[in-house]
């Protein structure tokens, strides 16, 4: 029990997938303007790598591994992930029209998210069983959540900052990340309590 | 009689220097009527009056000049008799520096009034009470001018626990409640009374900071004697302790009361309302003595040799006023009220209106100018000074990158505008100003948006009426051409057929036969109005039927064959 | 190689039986869109952006076949507006839909006003009363400044007069700290 709530605390704060791994910066930065599109974003996210982390160890294990068809992992691994956004998409589309007018071209780009495909091929070099592979795949989408809400709080407000003129923009957004990212490296520590 | 009153504290707050002593030394004068007084329209909260004399018309003393326009809007009056010299646009008493609509009246020294009866609002209708105050002009002297007989309304229950009565006078150099209750105390109470009579109210407290002693112990006589009169105990004086904003209506309210008024609800939804002594006065004025508010109590003090109180008729230009004090040599500007919450005035020949409860004024040595505004360090020194309990920080921040939704979240709107946030800031950052700026673009954008909501459904239905338009355009054009079609398609039957046959002989002669009937039974019936007429109408009525012949004779020719 | 074209070959037939399914079951009707940025725009009607209307406007918008700066009388403060509820960027106004005006109302020079009728036909919000032969006037607190009934008009008695500020619309000004030049010392 307690190696399930260290794989979901893990993927969360001490591997967090933007700060401590830099994967999935482009949603990251693009879409982190406002806090309610960073929440449905992270809510999508979380939808999404949930779901690709249960299909594709499904697929892995059951249908690739049985074949000796390991080299068509990562096609095959996109190919599920691409209609599970697309699926996700429509559903937003239906429910939220305005979340789905904000959120934009990053929605289907949640396809080529690194972080939706990689959490599902780390799920396998760590050789995660169907439950741990969720899990992880759950931390670490609440992890990127996580990150978009603070990035986007810290934003709503820079927006209002007199920041200096050359760095108005992404500029401060990077640096912003960068200080949040040696931030995050903080819980590195909570590894010595395990 | 100070009741040993259970007292409340509100949050927040500030002690500047009150530098009151100056204009409590002499009892209140009479200021001298000024050669021309100009009385703007426009002194309360709400519509415009219209204007009800024209230039060279004649006034007497309390004649309405303007009369209220709309739910929310008060009536003004002159404050003497004399001649309108003209109607026009000067300049106000106003942060703006704009000019809006004036009446200008020369007095002609006779001061005569206009006939004066007391009111008896014991056998009025309270609307008739309230039309009245509002036809008397009567608003709140407290600064904010708010029409007195919108508040004079008991609300839903029909009658008030608590009747509160503001003597606070929390602003620095402003001293026009305090004298006016030293002097006049007996009076204000015959107001109260009357006030609390219309608003069925239960007890009323009285609340009068302790930094005037001489007006709380006049007050507390005056009150004894109204309790004794009544025979009970309901008026009370209430001694609070000084801090600025204790005449804030809803801090007042608080430490009076320990009610805290919560956001976008009125003090009334708690059976609690607030009036100053001044209006207190006024309304006495008005119900008893049929006298509208033409006059009022007004400090002049700061950089002037003899600071004092004075009765000024509204219309009185503040450069008069200015003048009786002796104001030093390096004076250079005019404040209407006091310094925490006045406004800069853009010349000193703007006249007293009703909401001019003080004249400052000021010099670089008196105020100097404030120094440089410095970045916003998140002390929280401004929030713990808030007596509205919010983050004026927040507030600023947002305010000032002109993000207005977010400042509008942090209840910008409950902000009194009192000053302290400002008053401590280490930054010495103008909070206040950020926030009347955040305060009217939001006002602005609203105004705009309902215009737009407007040009909106205008425009809609201006398109749904020429759709509607086209559509019966259409329709009356296709019963046109229907019914060419069927005359064109009737001819060519007609001429298809030559000779008419035996059978159709018979049914044209039954036709004819009925026409005839039916001509037959109209000449029986005679219109109803020709009978009983005397020759001459008959004359004209057969005149004109002659001509209506002549006309269709005229017509025939133009007539179709078969009609 | 055979059992590596079966395995993709599945896995497309049941994602895109699924896909098909959703498309049906969660099909959208409508465009609610469109009318929160009606509400943005400033319903002046000129159609200036190049749409007839605000509406029509609003709709391009949300369809992504208009830009969101072709609104003048929005002016930046709209397109900062449409700009955070589309998540695009902000772009200034475009010049060749034109310029952003001060707010002006449409005045009739009564004088010349010969009755043709053709202004009021122009109006989109009707703010202009008359009737043919007879002086048109215009009501003001109606009139947008949509400048649509200036060309019509054969006679040119029509003019554009801004608002003025009174001391109800004043506003009170950004704080600014003044910083005056020192004063020349009279010789």
């Amino acid at each position: 029990m307690t190696s399930y709530l260290f794989i979901i605390l893990g993927a969360v704060l001490v591997n967090n997938v933007v700060f401590v791994r830099i994967l999935g910066l482009c949603p990251f930065m693009g879409v982190s303007k406002k806090l309610e599109t960073a929440i449905g974003m992270g809510a999508a996210t979380t939808f999404v790598l949930t779901m690709a982390c249960g299909a594709s160890f499904i697929i892995d294990r059951w249908l690739l591994m049985p074949n000796q068809l390991e080299y068509l992992r990562t096609l095959s691994f996109i190919v599920t992930i691409a209609a599970i956004v697309q699926l996700t998409e429509l559903v937003i589309q239906k429910t939220s029209p305005l979340l789905h007018q904000v959120l934009g071209i990053y929605l289907p780009l949640i396809t080529t998210n690194c972080a939706v495909l990689g959490i599902p091929l780390l799920n396998v070099s760590l050789r995660h069983n169907f439950l741990e592979s969720l899990l992880f795949g759950f931390g670490s989408a609440v992890g990127f959540t996580l990150a978009l809400i603070l990035f986007a709080g810290i934003r709503e407000r820079l927006e209002a900052a007199d920041v200096p003129i050359h760095f108005r923009g992404t500029a401060i957004a990077m640096i912003t990340a960068g200080l949040m990212s040696l931030a995050f490296m903080g819980f590195a520590g909570l590894d010595k309590y395990k | 009689m100070t009741a040993l009153q259970r007292l409340f504290k509100f949050n927040g707050g500030v002690k500047p220097a009150y530098n009151k002593e100056a204009s409590t030394g002499l009892p209140i004068a009479v200021a001298p009527t000024p050669t021309l007084l100009v009385i703007p329209l426009h002194q309360s909260i709400g519509g415009m009056p219209r204007p009800l004399v024209t230039a060279g018309e004649r006034v007497l003393k309390g004649q309405r000049i303007g009369g209220a326009d709309g739910n929310v809007s008060s009536a003004v009056h002159a404050s003497t008799s004399g001649t309108v010299v003209a109607v026009e646009m000067r300049l106000m008493p106003h942060a703006s520096g704009l000019s809006a609509l004036c009446v200008m009246i020369e007095p002609d020294g006779r001061d005569e009034w206009i006939p004066r009866q007391p009111f008896d609002f014991r056998s009025a209708t309270p609307t008739q009470t309230r039309d009245y105050l509002r036809d008397a002009g009567v608003v709140g002297l407290g600064g904010a001018v708010f029409p007195t007989y919108l508040k004079l309304n008991p609300g839903k229950q029909g009658k008030l626990d608590t009747l509160v009565l503001n003597g606070a006078e929390c602003e620095p150099f402003i001293t026009c409640d305090d004298v006016l209750m030293r002097e006049r105390a007996a009076t204000i109470l015959k107001g109260v009374v009357i006030m609390r009579e219309i608003l069925s109210a239960g007890q009323v407290l009285i609340g009068i900071e302790d930094n005037k002693p001489e007006a709380v112990a006049a007050m507390e006589i005056a009150a004894r004697a109204a309790n004794q009169a009544a025979g009970d105990s309901a008026i009370g004086v209430v001694s609070v302790p000084t801090r600025y904003p204790a005449g804030g209506a809803k801090q007042l309210i608080r430490v009076l009361t320990g009610i805290e008024v919560p956001h976008g609800k009125r003090s009334t939804d708690y059976g609690v309302q607030c009036f100053n002594v001044g209006t207190a006065y006024a309304v006495y004025e008005a119900i008893a003595l049929g006298q509208p508010l033409i006059s009022r109590i007004v400090t002049v003090a700061g950089n002037v040799t003899q600071a004092r109180n004075y009765e000024v008729l509204f219309g009185t230009p503040m450069r008069d006023l200015v003048a009786l004090c002796g104001p030093l040599a390096d004076s250079d500007r005019v404040i209407m009220g006091g310094p925490m919450m006045g406004l800069l005035m853009p010349d000193d020949s703007v006249p007293v209106v009703k909401a001019t409860n003080c004249v400052l004024v000021g010099s670089k040595k008196l105020f100097p100018p404030p120094p440089p505004e410095m970045p916003c360090i998140r002390c929280g020194e401004c929030a713990k000074a808030c007596p509205a309990d919010l983050q004026p920080f927040e507030m600023y921040w947002f305010s000032r990158a002109k993000i207005f939704g977010k400042a509008q979240e942090y209840n910008l709107f409950d902000c009194i505008e009192c000053g302290c946030c400002a008053y401590v800031c280490p930054s010495h950052i103008p909070l206040v100003d950020y926030y009347r700026f955040a305060k009217s673009e939001i006002w602005a954008r609203e105004i705009e948006k309902e215009a737009a909501d407007v040009a909106r459904e205008r425009y809609e239905f201006r398109l749904l009426r020429e759709e509607r338009e086209k559509q019966e355009k259409a329709a009356k054009l296709a019963a046109k051409t229907a019914a060419g079609r069927e005359k064109a398609a009737a001819a060519i039957a007609e001429a298809a057929k030559p000779a008419a046959t035996p059978e159709e002989d018979a049914k044209k002669a039954l036709i004819a036969a009925a026409l005839e009937r039916a001509k037959a039974q109209k000449e029986l019936v005679h219109p109803g109005n020709v009978s009983d007429l005397t020759p001459e109408q008959q004359a004209e009525v057969a005149a004109i039927e002659a001509r209506r012949a002549e006309i269709r004779e005229m017509a025939k020719p133009h007539l179709r064959q078969d009609d | 190689m055979f059992e590596a074209i079966l395995v993709m070959a599945l896995g497309a037939v049941v994602l895109g039986a699924a896909l098909g399914y959703a498309a049906v079951r969660f099909r959208v009707e409508g465009d609610p869109l469109v009318e929160k940025i009606d509400a943005i725009l400033p319903q002046t009607q000129c159609g200036q952006c190049g749409f007839p209307g605000c509406k029509p406007y609003a709709q391009a918008i949300a369809k992504g076949e208009a830009e969101i700066n072709q609104c003048p009388p929005g002016g930046d403060e709209g397109i900062h507006k449409l700009a955070d509820l589309l998540g695009r960027e902000f772009k200034s106004l475009s010049a060749e839909h034109g310029i952003e005006k001060p707010k002006s109302v449409a005045v009739i020079d009564e004088q010349s006003c010969i009755g043709c009728t053709l202004c009021i036909q122009a109006c989109p919000v009707d703010a202009i009363v008359g009737a043919a032969k007879q002086m048109h006037t215009i009501v003001a607190p109606l009139c947008t400044g949509c400048e649509l009934c200036l060309p019509p008009c054969p006679v040119d008695c029509i003019s554009m007069q801004p608002i003025g500020e009174s001391v109800e619309t004043w506003k009170w000004k950004y704080p600014v700290f003044k910083i005056n030049p020192a004063k020349r010392e009279a010789a």
